[in-house]
């Protein structure tokens, strides 16, 4: 049992488990303590220095996010001593800041910002030291641009790159006077390990890390009329969208979100959900025959287990730290490149459209999206199969720009065709989901019966954040053609944050871990956590957003991938069949190994 | 020497006549015996904070498990210290000594010295002696060996918690306390960490007893200390004194006729003005040290003394902390602005708050301590610092 602890904040007598900071007593209370450095998914730093506060009887003031409370403290939040010390380190940050906010991708969403907004900060205190500083900004990267001149060394963004991620693209860098984020000898980012996945970006407090916007090449695409514009929005998108437009989390906006973007213009409004779709068909099949390959022909070139392929984040990370492992990984595309190829391909010629005079735009969770669109390739429609990659915070600044009240905005349907979705397409924007729609499919493929998980939820697959999920199934009763993975048992893993991706990959490596199917999303709870998700992100908001993804998929009629009929149409009409020529030349693709430095 | 200011041998005091007899001796004794006798001694740390040692020891014997380790600090980074280096060089034993006491009190098996980075020139020395140390106690039948780990050259690295960082491969950057090291500290295991000259105190006091010891010193500075006596003095060295004596008298002693001021503990130490050393003890009880005595004379700029301190610790800090990283800046181009006139000489006073939230606001003892010497030559020499 943990022990019990009484103290006192502000007069208010408390009782707080051992180990509780005094911070996190202090919100118990209802007392807001302001932080900069402190994020609830990261071990605590205790560097900003703006959460101090008053411990009775001791002379100087304790940081409250790494103080733990302890019996018969005394604590004051609110008094003239602290108060002036929160406004003088708001000051010293403002003083080796490039504060201009309006020139400031964040002016508004902005943690530095709302202090000093709080202070009443004036006329600067102290003395400005930007001149001095020979700040730089990283613009080479298609994803993520780094603003030194905005960094408050936080060190929240290489807490994050290391803690949740393993990756340890930032580090801190120097001393004193010169100390910074930095990654490995200062290269820009691309050049260097980070996947892109964003997490930083959705943990900076101020603009020193965003994703690179591409807002208005996107209105321009709108306003040409010689152009066709086609727009696909993520399944993890339509979950979390409403955060960013003044909404709870947890909210489902599916709806008035399609509606936005009819009203912003694109020409046609399409959902990822399709191409999720096919590729839970092409890789299910892509599974069963590496399958049959190792059971049947005894091939022993066959690489299982078989990992998952629709993450970019995941993609470069593999290709940096398991490169050995490149033919494990699913050749499947991710959804998002499915779906342009097809944009420009299938779309074009169902209605009748000169490729090049359609701009096929992307609304995603995600920033390593934006990498992926712009990888060579990635233009297996002769053109760019995405030419841009918007995250979710870019679509909420669309539709705030086109002065759009979104909450009060009707709800309406994707377009066809490449508009229809399933349960199964949903559940992509949580951990575990692509492992779930494939089980759904892949289960019925091979013994034509559903999977037998009553309501077809498969739960032991379902992920959570801070673990590897391991789970098995039984297949039995096959159909004939399928008849020699009667009994077998489909031994999955499912793991979200890339810290955990590396754990299964280790166990994969040295012989620990035995698995057929690995599904990895590089993001904490999947997309829904995706790098390019409204901010701030938690734990609960990320739970809240999971709720609403279950949600939204017992809520669909049809559940399972390979009913959709669009699905069944472009097989018919344009595919051939899963793994077919076409789709080997649309659908699938390769990687390339990469070094750690 | 005058009568007051009181040269001691206890320090650099011959070896005894045979090799860690008073080791063999010590290990003897009951582990409570050995702490009461250090607490009866009044030793506290030798490394600028002067935590009380026994307490230190005991705390740390008192947390289960059986992973610990003894650490000396032989970081030696404060300017104008240098004795560490002498005792290093002179009596390196005691050192030694004092460490294997404290692992079988604490119950660890290993000790560390964290060498700073520019004595890398002593080690081939220090390393035939801990063969020596480490043969003898085999043959005393002591389980505990003693590893030498090198410093990068950072300052913050003598900061005992970032010293752990750095002994881990780690960037030296002080963590947060709680917890402290006596709970978790070298691999987050219960540690402690002496200064190099605590234990040879450790170690003497358990040669000649907690009564001849208290003998040195005053009721709350027991002991003897070992100076680095620089600047304008024309014996410039380092000495052994009885703890507790008044400026004053050490200014008759090493001053060279002309002491304008003494900074008293390094860069993080208080700069004490002619007028004050008088009424001036050093000792815990008026102005600490660590060992170093600075002593300026009338031909000094103390505007530059103190320049020369903030370009210190704005490049040797860590950076981590917003008061520390930037407050150092704030306050050398503060002092830059009032001299040049840019800013008003009130400004001196927005510097001086200034300071006080770092002491008050910094994660670590650099950062806390910056206003020491600001504050006390601002406040002393206000004019050099305006004209
Ligand atoms: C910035 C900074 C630098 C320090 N450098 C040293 C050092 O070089 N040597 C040392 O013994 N203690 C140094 N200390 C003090 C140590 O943190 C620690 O208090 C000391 O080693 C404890 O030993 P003691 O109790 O024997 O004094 C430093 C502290 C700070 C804040
Ligand atoms: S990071 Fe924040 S405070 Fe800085 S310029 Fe941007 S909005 Fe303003
Ligand atoms: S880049 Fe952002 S998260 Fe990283 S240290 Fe700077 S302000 Fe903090
Ligand atoms: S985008 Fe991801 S990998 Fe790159 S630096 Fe940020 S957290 Fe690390
Ligand atoms: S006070 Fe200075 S040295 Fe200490 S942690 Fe803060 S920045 Fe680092
Ligand atoms: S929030 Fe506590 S030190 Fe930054």
């Amino acid at each position: 049992m943990t022990k019990e602890i009484n103290l006192k904040i502000d007069g208010i007598d408390l009782i707080v488990d051992e180990g509780t900071t005094i911070l996190n007593a202090a919100r118990k209370a209802n007392i807001q303590i302001p932080t900069l450095c402190y994020h609830e998914d990261l071990c605590v730093a205790g560097n900003c220095r703006v959460c101090v506060v008053e411990q009775k009887g001791v002379k100087n003031l304790v940081a409250s996010c790494a103080m733990p409370a302890s019996e018969g403290m005394e604590i004051f939040t609110n008094t003239g001593k602290v108060r002036l010390a929160r406004k003088h380190i708001v000051e010293l940050l403002l003083s080796e800041h490039n504060a201009d906010c309006t020139k400031c991708y964040k002016n508004g969403n902005c943690e530095l910002q709302l202090l000093a907004s709080e202070m009443l900060t004036g006329e600067p205190m102290y003395i400005d030291l930007v001149p001095d500083k020979k700040y730089t900004i990283d613009r080479y990267n298609k994803a993520i641009i780094k603003d030194d001149s905005r960094c408050i060394r936080c060190q929240r963004c290489v807490r994050t790159c290391e803690e949740l991620q393993s990756v340890s693209a930032l580090d801190v860098a120097y001393r004193g006077n010169h100390m910074k984020i930095s990654t490995f000898f200062e290269h820009p980012l691309f050049e260097v390990v980070c996947t892109n996945c964003g997490q930083c970006v959705n943990r900076c407090p101020t603009g020193a890390l965003i994703e690179r916007n591409y807002v208005d090449q996107v209105w321009d695409a709108i306003y040409d009329t010689t152009k066709h514009v086609v727009v696909q929005t993520a399944p993890a998108v339509r979950i979390a969208l409403g955060e960013a437009l003044g909404m709870p989390a947890g909210k489902i906006v599916t709806g008035k979100m399609v509606t936005a973007l009819k009203r912003l213009g694109f020409d046609s409004v399409l959902d990822t959900d399709f191409t999720a779709d096919l590729t839970i068909i092409e890789e299910g099949h892509e599974l069963l025959t590496r399958l049959k390959k190792a059971l049947v022909d005894k091939d022993p070139s066959v690489a299982l287990p078989m990992t998952t392929s629709c993450s970019p984040g995941w993609i470069k990370f593999i290709e940096h730290t398991f490169p050995e492992y490149l033919p494990n990984l699913s050749t499947c595309k991710s959804p998002q490149q499915m779906f342009g190829a097809l944009a420009k391909t299938y779309y074009a010629q169902k209605r009748n459209l000169d490729p090049k005079n359609i701009v096929s735009i992307s609304i995603m969770p995600c920033t390593a999206k934006k990498f992926e669109a712009n990888r060579p390739e990635m233009r297996s429609s002769g053109y760019n199969d995405v030419d841009y990659v918007l995250t979710t915070r870019e679509l909420a600044i669309m539709i705030r720009q086109a002065g759009l009240d979104f909450a009060s905005l009707p709800e309406e349907h994707c377009d066809s065709f490449m508009g229809s979705s399933t349960g199964a397409a949903v559940i992509f924007g949580t951990t575990g989901g692509v492992m779930e729609a494939a089980l759904r499919t892949a289960y019925e493929i091979v013994t034509g019966r559903e999977v037998p998980f009553e309501g077809l939820n498969i739960t032991p697959v379902r992920g959570t954040e801070g673990e590897v999920r391991e789970a098995s199934i039984l297949i039995n009763k096959t159909l004939p053609e399928w008849n020699f993975l009667e009994g077998v048992e489909l031994k999955c893993v499912v793991a979200n944050g890339l810290a955990y991706a590396k754990k299964v990959m280790q166990s994969v490596k040295d012989g620990t871990g035995n698995y057929h199917f690995i599904e990895i999303m590089a993001c904490p709870g999947g997309c829904l956590g995706g790098g390019g998700q409204p901010i701030p992100t938690n734990p609960e908001i990320r739970s809240k957003r999971k709720s609403a993804i279950y949600e939204e998929d017992m809520g669909m009629t049809i559940r399972k991938s390979h009913e959709n009929p669009e699905v069944a149409e472009i097989y018919k009409e344009f595919l051939g069949k899963p793994l077919g020529h076409k789709s080997h030349e649309l659908l699938h693709t390769h990687y390339t190994p990469r070094k750690r430095y | 020497m005058s009568e007051i200011l009181k040269r001691v041998d206890l320090i650099f005091g011959e070896y005894s006549d045979q090799k860690y007899k008073t080791l063999e001796k010590t290990i003897k004794r009951p582990n409570d015996d050995i702490i009461k006798d250090i607490l009866d001694s009044g030793l506290r740390g030798r490394g600028g904070a002067g935590f009380p040692t026994a307490m230190k020891w005991k705390f740390t014997m008192e947390q289960p498990g059986d992973e610990k380790y003894v650490v000396c600090n032989a970081d030696e980074g404060e300017p104008g210290t240098f004795k560490d280096r002498e005792i290093l060089t002179q009596v390196p034993r005691k050192v030694f000594a004092g460490m294997a006491i404290c692992g079988k009190v604490i119950g660890a098996k290993k000790g560390y010295m964290y060498l700073r980075g520019e004595y890398r020139f002593m080690l081939p020395e220090l390393l035939k002696e801990i063969d020596v140390f480490n043969t003898n106690a085999q043959e005393l039948d002591i389980d505990f060996t003693i590893e030498i780990r090198m410093g990068s050259g950072a300052y913050i690295c003598g900061e005992e918690s970032a010293l752990f960082e750095s002994m881990e491969g780690k960037r030296g950057e002080p963590r947060n306390k709680p917890p402290y090291p006596t709970v978790s500290g070298y691999l987050s295991k219960p540690t402690v960490i002496n200064n190099v000259e605590t234990f040879v105190n450790v170690l003497m006091i358990c040669r000649i007893g907690p009564v001849q010891y208290k003998k040195l010193g005053t009721r709350d500075s027991r002991g003897s200390k070992v100076f680095s006596v620089s600047g304008d003095t024309p014996i410039a060295g380092i000495y052994e004194l009885e703890l507790g004596m008044p400026l004053e008298k050490f200014v008759e002693e090493f001053g060279d006729g002309d002491t304008k001021a003494v900074q008293v503990g390094g860069a993080s130490g208080f700069c004490v003005p002619r007028k004050k050393f008088k009424d001036t003890i050093i000792g815990f009880e008026g102005v600490p040290t660590g060992g170093s005595m600075m002593i300026f004379n009338s031909s000094r700029s103390m505007y530059n003394v103190l320049h020369n301190y903030l370009d210190f610790f704005e490049e040797e800090s860590c950076g981590q902390c917003t008061p520390c990283r930037v407050g150092c800046q704030q306050l050398r181009k503060g002092i830059e602005a009032v001299k040049r006139g840019d800013k008003p000489i009130t400004y001196l006073e927005q510097l001086m708050k200034l300071s006080e939230t770092m002491k008050i606001t910094a994660k670590c003892g650099l950062g806390q301590s910056v206003a020491n010497s600001f504050s006390s030559i601002v406040n002393n020499f206000k004019e050099e610092m305006i004209y």
